[in-house]
């Protein structure tokens, strides 16, 4: 093998990543022990955490970047992908997860922001990206950023559906509508979104956006992970909503099988039997401004 | 090289979990390629009673210990190796398809190559790569992509090895059955499919 063939952190390699991912669950864990939890349910990937979303709410506050050594402990207990999540805008947050070997690093909103103006610049890095998106222009600038993946925001750590539904039909049909323009008139809705041009004419011909589109923010149930499935996501972020539900276990390996049986009503019904309480729920309505989470980085 | 007009070939994508629409793609595009055949399905297999009709499935990259729980979940294990035609398996394909994986207790293997598999061989995903590697009966190398890639550090004797790393075989043909560690359906170069399909059907 000549060293010069040798290529690390392409772009087919960070997408890639990210196909691989695809049509599975993707669980919050804040310890060993929760992410071998998971692992068994079926869980494609772990994010490792200091505190779930919805922990992260009520501590207030700034959120960080979790304790490396938390992160350590989790990628040493489990042989499925770990990914970590940095501040939007923290690119050395993001370059310490990557020294310690996680594998995809999320720029999420559930933290709190460390630059208003710029988001990490992505392309810089070896190790693969998921960003938040809210709409077809969010999606396109985190893409011509260099994100790997897109998860759709919702609104994390409510077990609240509502807003990943909003930010996932916001997306698929800014997609339908731009399909049926003319280029010029596509041209016209990049810049009225603010998004790159080529990577807008890109989703047009697809039909879909260029990388690897999840779900995220409110799932909570198995029906909620087929409804986010069947509106059109390749995959579903799960983060409260497993180790916030009465048995963690058994609503884990649950949604696996929902994300799996997405279409077949008959065996979502069998595999939502008798799971218990899921995560308490909050009415996104009642949410002071600044709680929202999902206005945060634009 | 035989010529039978007018063959028909059906391939199921196993679609548990993973990169199986990029499966079905490649598939597709590569049997439009082979001259002969003029009526082919590729399909997203997810149910035991839908294997028996198929020539070949393919089982595609994404988490092995997902797809080997599913497999179970599914009733999926016997019928699959019980299989009488060809399998295409990459990367978590290749870990389920050995008959021994080093170290691991997450993930049940198939045992339709007689391979012992080594998962995440080359480390973790920063350490993921792309290399040109050569490929016994491939006249030209091959761009190949490793994703938290496996090794098989050891073949049976009906194992075929058609290509090496030095930490070991990434890809091996044994009958009608092909294991790569890398991801030819993530790229535009088709030629171990269509490598695959013409050894099936004995081209």
């Amino acid at each position: 093998m000549k060293l010069e063939e040798l290529r690390f952190g392409t772009e087919l390699i960070k997408r890639g990543f990210a196909s691989m991912q695809k049509g599975g669950v993707i669980m919050d864990v804040v310890n060993a022990e929760q992410a071998v939890i998971a692992e068994e349910a079926g869980a494609v990937a772990v994010m490792a955490l200091e505190r779930v979303p919805a922990d992260i709410r009520k501590a207030g506050g700034v959120a960080r970047m979790a304790d490396t050594a938390i992160i350590e402990e989790i990628i040493d207990a489990v042989t499925i992908p770990v990914m970590g999540k940095a501040r939007i805008g923290h690119f050395v947050e993001a370059r310490m997860l990557e020294a310690i070997g996680v594998d995809m690093i999320d720029e999420s909103e559930v933290l709190t922001p460390a630059d208003e103006e710029f988001h990490i610049d992505k392309k810089e890095f070896t190790v693969p990206f998921v960003c938040g998106a809210r709409n077809l222009g969010e999606a396109c600038r985190r893409i011509a950023e260099g994100a790997a993946m897109i998860r759709t925001k919702g609104e994390a750590g409510t077990g609240n559906v509502v807003e990943a539904v909003r930010h996932m039909r916001s997306i698929t049909g800014e997609i339908r509508m731009i399909q049926g323009m003319t280029s010029q008139e596509t041209a016209a809705y990049a810049r009225s979104i603010e998004a790159p041009v080529e990577i807008v004419m890109e989703c047009a011909e697809l039909g879909r956006l260029p990388v690897v589109n999840f779900s995220a923010g409110g799932i909570a149930t198995p029906a909620d992970a087929a409804l986010m499935m069947q509106l059109g996501a390749d995959g579903v972020f799960v983060g409260s909503g497993i180790f916030k539900s009465e048995k963690p276990a058994v609503m884990a390996s649950a949604i696996v099988q929902a994300v799996d049986h997405y279409t077949d009503a008959k065996v979502l019904a069998e595999v939502s039997r008798g799971l218990g309480d899921a995560m308490p729920g909050l009415d996104i309505h009642l949410l002071r401004e600044d709680e929202v989470l999902s206005k945060r980085g634009n | 090289m035989r010529c039978s007009p007018n063959v028909e070939i059906k391939i199921g994508v196993l679609a548990l979990q993973g990169d199986v629409s990029e499966h079905i793609c490649a598939f597709e595009r590569a049997l439009d390629n082979i001259d002969n055949i003029n009526n082919f399905e590729v399909f997203g297999l997810k149910k035991p009673e839908e294997i028996e009709s198929c020539n070949a499935i393919a089982i595609p990259g994404g988490e092995s210990t997902t797809i080997s729980r599913l497999i179970d979940k599914n009733n999926l294990r016997s019928p699959i190796k019980a299989f009488k035609g060809g399998i295409f398996a990459t990367c978590a394909g290749m870990v389920l398809s050995a008959s021994k994986i080093i170290d691991d207790n997450d993930v049940k293997p198939l045992s339709i190559m007689d391979l012992e598999v080594k998962r995440n061989a080359f480390g973790r995903q920063k350490d993921s790569f792309e290399s040109t590697i050569a490929i016994h009966g491939l006249a030209e190398p091959f761009r190949a992509i490793f994703i938290r890639a496996p090794v098989a550090v050891s073949a049976g004797p009906g194992v075929r090895i058609i290509g090496r790393l030095e930490s070991g075989i990434v890809a091996a043909v044994q009958d009608k059955n092909m294991a790569l560690a890398f991801h030819p359906e993530l790229g535009n170069d088709l030629r171990l499919h269509e490598l695959f399909i013409k050894n099936l059907l004995n081209f």
